[in-house]
């Protein structure tokens, strides 16, 4: 092998700075997740149709039978992007299963390339992937007479929050993912994540619940989420009533995000970095 | 040898917790100079695939030390990482990617220049007999083919020290010859290689030096010459229908008397020896109801080395003869 193109010496002292690559390797790294995603035809038919069917389950089937004070279609369409984002996020924790399963990690690890990036890679590939589904659901939701008066800043706001949240539980995926020893294992989370929105003010006012299932449902994460994305684009709170200042709730649902995330992915980092030793 | 490019001293591991400890590595020794090829030869179960993720980072061991091309493999693990390539005993490719997408990502990763990535991964394809194949997605690819590009992936940045696990388990005859051809090519490059591997012949091909390694510990060392001479040579295997009919045989040969139907004369493998020796069984009236050409297998070679079975093999399958 008579060597054309000279990349000797690369490794040998004159190594780039090493955070100067974290960027450029998770960006590396993003694009192999989502090149592996659209091969993959069973997860772009179901990432296409889950938003759609969803709509249709919740405003159709059960939206007739479900009083809030407003149309419910408003109502529950922030409700629906978050559990498809949850979807979303199940998938990476299963995809990280499946990439400890072969010798690729092995690979990546052996390679100058930071742990870190590896898990990022992940993370900035599915917030992407449900960017773009949150997409799918707006548009369905516009499509059958969603409508919102919400100015420019209330959507840049709402598009925020619900990245914040999508991030925060992708997170949540990685820790998973290299947790769980077997995809099945790992798709349990997606389970967690599709049953949080049920119990919030997702698609019904707490105050219908039983008292220990509101309390549940009052102080846990996807309900401030819920309510700043809802208060900002339909202006109404989960008792279909006009919301005054959403500053506080916003507030509380960026912290429960933050927290998550960084816990989440402490946590993960922790635990990866001693897999398999 | 005075400065090896990987000195391993006293590795000791350990899987299971501390309440059932299974010790996996009992003290492994190691040293490979520059531009020379170690095979680290054993059965299932040896700790040949712990004892390369050791020296690759990728594991640490619970004592003893690894020193990779002057850098710790543990205080200064991302220093090792820079100088070495690694292709597991697993695919470490990707089923959905093309195989120049699959080098396109590693030499990105490996970090080279930016110029340099399309020229490098077009020269391997080519080099390594994959340029044809090169867009189609890695599951259309044969066993030896993805193989081929693994090992290609590991390469990206001509490594100082490249480690193989078992890089032809697996192939058939032919793709394993193939591979073979490109492991020389690549060692004729001044590449110091580690390889483990389970078959004697492969050793015996591609290493300078061989290091026999059972239970987690090396149990014998030496050049294949050496080994080979201790192991003893191939022989002539005739199965016949009854043992009186091997024993006539193998008084007729001048072999020692077998206490079963199946009669093993040594021989040297060449095309004169073997006619010769068939020549014989049938000069003796002896119809065998079969024969083969065996090899020492792995089990001959730990049985001839350290006078007792390897602990974790069964590898009794028929191998082929290098003539
Ligand atoms: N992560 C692990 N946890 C528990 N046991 C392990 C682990 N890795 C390896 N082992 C055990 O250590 C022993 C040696 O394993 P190793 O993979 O190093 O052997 P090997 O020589 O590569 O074998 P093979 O030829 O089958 O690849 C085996 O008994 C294996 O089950
Ligand atoms: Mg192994």
């Amino acid at each position: 092998m008579t060597t054309a193109v000279d990349v000797r010496g690369l490794g040998s002292g004159a190594a780039p700075a090493r955070w100067l690559r974290v960027v450029p390797d998770t960006v590396t790294m993003a694009g192999r997740v989502l090149r592996l995603a659209r091969r993959d035809p069973d997860e772009l038919l179901v990432a296409l149709l889950l938003p759609v069917m969803i709509m249709v389950l919740f405003v159709y089937v059960f939206g007739g039978a479900i009083e809030v004070g407003t149309d419910y279609l408003s109502y529950a369409t922030p409700g629906v992007i978050l559990l498809c984002a949850g979807y979303g996020a199940s998938n990476t924790a299963i995809a990280l299963v499946q990439d400890a399963s072969t010798g690729i990690m092995d690979r990546f690890r052996s390679m100058p390339v930071a742990d870190a990036t590896v898990l990022a890679g992940h993370v900035l590939a599915s917030t992407g992937k449900n960017l773009v589904t949150t997409t799918i659901v707006l548009a369905v939701a516009a499509s059958i007479g969603f409508r919102s008066d919400a100015g420019a800043l209330a959507w840049l706001g709402a598009v925020g929050v619900v990245t914040a949240y999508i991030v925060a539980i992708t997170c949540a995926a990685t820790l998973v993912g290299v947790v769980a020893r077997t995809p099945a294992a790992a798709g349990g989370l997606g389970f967690v994540m599709l049953f949080l929105p049920y119990v919030s003010s997702a698609f019904v006012p707490p105050e219908t619940m039983p008292a220990w299932l509101r309390g549940i449902a009052e102080h846990q994460p996807v309900t401030p989420v819920i309510e700043t994305v809802r208060g900002l684009l339909i202006g109404l709170g989960s008792d279909g009533a006009p919301v005054g200042d959403l500053g506080a709730t916003a507030a509380v649902a960026l912290a429960w995000c933050a927290g998550i995330g960084v816990v989440s992915l402490t946590a993960a980092a922790w635990v990866f970095a001693r897999r398999g030793r | 040898m005075d400065d090896p490019v990987v000195r391993a001293e006293g590795l000791y591991k350990s899987y299971g917790g501390t309440r059932r400890p299974v010790r996996v590595l009992d003290g492994v020794d190691l040293r490979l100079g520059h531009g020379e090829v170690l095979a680290l030869l054993g059965p299932n179960g040896a700790g040949k695939t712990t004892t390369v993720r050791v020296l690759s980072t990728l594991t640490r061991p619970d004592a003893g030390t690894a020193v990779v091309a002057g850098h710790d493999v543990v205080t200064a693990a991302r220093r090792v990482r820079e100088v070495i390539g690694l292709t597991g005993q697993y695919a470490a490719v990707d089923e959905k990617l093309t195989g120049r997408e699959n080098l396109a990502m590693m030499a990105r990763l490996a970090h080279l220049p930016r110029r340099a990535v399309r020229a490098r991964v077009d020269e391997l394809l080519e080099a390594f007999d994959l340029a044809g194949a090169a867009g189609r997605q890695l599951r259309t690819y044969s066993g030896g083919m993805r193989r081929r590009l693994d090992l290609a992936a590991g390469l990206l940045r001509h490594p100082r020290v490249l480690f193989l696990d078992e890089p032809t388990t697996g192939l058939d005859p032919r793709s394993r010859h193939g591979m073979w051809d490109v492991i020389g090519g690549v060692v004729a490059d001044g590449t110091s290689l580690l390889l483990t591997t389970q078959y004697l012949e492969e050793a015996d091909r591609l290493a300078d030096r061989v290091a026999m390694i059972d239970g987690g510990r090396v149990v014998a060392e030496g050049t294949p010459a050496q080994l080979k001479r201790e192991v003893g040579d191939a022989s002539v295997e005739l199965t016949f229908a009854a043992v009186a009919e091997a024993t006539r045989v193998a008084s007729a040969l001048g072999v020692p008397t077998p206490a079963a139907r199946v009669l093993r004369v040594p021989t040297d493998a060449s095309v004169g020896h073997v006619r010769h020796v068939l020549a014989g069984v049938e000069a003796a009236g002896a119809v065998p109801e079969q024969w083969q050409l065996r090899a020492p297998s792995l089990d001959d070679a730990f049985l001839a080395l350290t006078g007792h079975a390897a602990r974790g093999a069964d590898d009794r399958e028929p191998v082929e003869v290098a003539a």
